[in-house]
């Protein structure tokens, strides 16, 4: 099983170093809140332990690894799509100041 | 090694019995689901107009793993986790929706360390319950756990200090600092090999977290600002690591793929900007650069004196430059003038000139940061051109306007083969016909080198805050 976990591990590297060279500067920031937000499934784990009678001091790590994961899966996903809302406005190749300016109401 | 692998097949993968093993398969499904989603949402990246879109799915895959690991029988109370969920969201959201684009360094390295302190707390549970009786290959994969995730904890939250500033910015150095630190790591990296080996020992187990935590603050000590990109990369990269290893220990793969994905982002980012300065990883981690260099080369430049101008004459010549190349550094996020510039450059556009934005990989603290408050102020994307883009366009360009950049624009890195940054590629920005340098005053760059492009002969000093001499310009470019 360990030795499948390790082909899991190597591959999904391999995936992630292919797919993330690829990925251009301007979005640099956005991928790291994206990592960042997909790193929450450690709360996966932490659900297991906050859910499950271990006693008080196992519950009490879960609880805390619980709102520790939660918030970069809500923070994280928030900001990413903040910040992408902003690249998203213009379209390639356009943006001669031509097109109207869309100003994001706050 | 061989001999870890060998014992564990005897766990029972098969399982008991069929209804057991629906419920399991849906929350694997839900979990391969997940792994696909954020697999695809990070290639959405690659396009800047599809990746918000791509982005929202690999929401919605986590949702879905969410869900199915709530379907675990495994679980059996749930007032802890509702309790972790509502607190995690009462703090998440705000961090996602009021935090300003110019904070994004900090709110990136404090996230790094929610995600480590998650990992480390699992790791450190899943040891207490099991009550030191694991396999040598789950050791393994517990000690990596605790061992990253307890030194991404503190790492992390010192580069938050010290984007946020309450940490002091400068390194902090002392003699036999690099020989003890590996001395602390090599003890530390002997109790991991020992509890392999031999995993009862709590105690050895705790100590090994308590200095990682330990090494995480000395690691990050005698970094200072400028080197920044590079360290909150590598802690993405370790903080991934960290859940990589959970998953080893607790069997779960969505954990391992995803742990995977964040390690090797982190890796190629600080890959990426140790390149953009021409540095390895051992020269920023241990070769904290500061207070040596700059000697030599200050007492040369010592009596030239540098060309001041008023905003008056700059707006006359922006108004009339036909292109002009912004070249912005990380005093551009302090005095948070990314609107203002926008605002000059449409009244440049108006005037028929063409405004470019010259991005140099490692401007400003963190990957990207500038192209993101720039997007912030609504500039194009297609106006914001890379390193290799631009360098050869400098020439054509009637006036380049540097506003908080320093060491990126600093020819030395090219002439001077005694300076500290010689090597590291930069912005040609003393090609270009006419310079002006934005800056508060003559104070040398982070790495505490002499800038020689101040004394250029076709360069000319608008001193003062960032901020108010822009607003100063779109005044008057407006009269001219």
């Amino acid at each position: 099983m360990t030795i499948t976990l390790l082909f899991v591990f190597v591959l999904a590297a391999f995936v992630g170093y292919f797919v993330i060279t690829r990925v251009p500067p301007l979005l640099h920031t956005p991928l790291m809140s994206a990592t960042n937000a997909i790193s929450g499934i450690s709360l996966v784990g932490s659900l297991v332990l906050a859910g499950s009678n271990h006693g008080t001091v196992a519950t009490l790590l879960g609880f805390i690894a619980v709102t520790a994961a939660t918030i970069n899966v809500v923070g994280g996903f928030l900001i990413t799509d903040r910040m992408l809302r902003m690249f998203k406005q213009r379209l390639p190749g356009g943006g001669n100041g031509t097109q109207p300016e869309k100003r994001e109401g706050k | 090694m061989l001999a870890l692998l060998l014992q564990i097949p005897e766990t029972p993968v098969a399982p008991v019995n069929t209804a057991m093993d629906l419920r399991e398969l849906g929350i694997q499904l839900t979990y391969l689901t997940a792994s696909v989603l954020f697999i695809l949402g990070l290639y959405s990246l690659t396009k800047p107009a599809r990746a918000q879109r791509g982005m929202q799915m690999a929401a919605l895959g986590m949702l879905l793993a969410i869900v199915g690991t709530l379907l675990s029988r495994q679980i059996v109370r749930w007032e802890w986790i509702l309790g972790g969920l509502l607190l995690g969201t009462a703090i998440g959201y705000p961090l996602g929706m009021f935090v300003p684009m110019t904070a994004m360094p900090q709110r990136i390295a404090i996230s790094h360390m929610f995600g480590a302190l998650a990992a480390t707390l699992v790791g450190v549970a899943e040891f207490r319950v099991q009550h030191g009786q694991v396999s040598h290959a789950t050791m393994a994969a517990l000690g990596f756990e605790v061992l990253f995730g307890a030194l991404t904890i503190t790492g992390s939250f010192m580069a938050f200090g010290k984007l946020q500033g309450f940490i002091s910015g400068t390194p902090v150095t002392w003699r036999g600092q690099n020989a003890m630190n590996l001395t602390l790591f090599a003890a530390t990296f002997g109790i991991f090999v020992y509890l392999v080996v031999d995993p009862g020992h709590p105690a050895l187990f705790y100590a090994m977290v308590g200095m990682s935590l330990l090494i995480g603050v000395l690691m990050v000590l005698p970094i200072g600002g400028a080197d920044m990109p590079v360290v909150v990369s590598l802690l993405n990269s370790y903080a991934g690591l960290a859940s990589s290893a959970t998953g080893f220990a607790i069997g779960n793969t969505v954990l391992i793929i995803c742990g995977a994905l964040d390690g090797a982002s982190g890796f190629l980012l600080s890959v990426l900007m140790s390149k953009a300065m021409n540095r390895s990883f051992g020269n920023v981690l241990f070769g904290a650069f500061g207070a040596a260099p700059a000697g030599a080369a200050a007492a040369e430049i010592g009596d030239r004196t540098v060309r001041s101008v008023t905003a008056e004459d700059v707006a006359v010549q922006l108004a009339y430059a036909r292109e002009v190349i912004v070249v912005p550094g990380y005093g551009m996020a302090v005095a948070q003038c990314q609107h203002q510039v926008r605002e000059l450059a449409s009244l440049v556009e108006k005037r028929g000139g063409e405004f470019k934005y010259a991005i140099h990989p490692v401007a400003g603290r963190m990957p990207g940061h500038m192209n993101v408050l720039l997007a912030e102020a609504n500039v194009p994307y297609d106006r914001l051109y890379d390193l290799e883009e631009i360098n050869d366009q400098f020439e054509q360009a009637d006036v380049v306007l540097v506003i908080g950049a320093n060491d990126v624009v600093n020819p030395a890195a090219k002439n001077d083969p005694g300076s500290p940054i010689f090597g590291m590629p930069i912005l040609n920005v003393d090609h270009a016909k006419s310079i002006i340098v934005l800056k508060r005053s003559m104070a040398a760059g982070f790495s505490g080198v002499e800038n020689e492009l101040f004394y250029h002969d076709r360069t000319a000093m608008l001193f003062g805050d960032a901020k108010t001499s822009l607003q100063q310009l779109i005044t008057d470019i407006k009269e001219v």
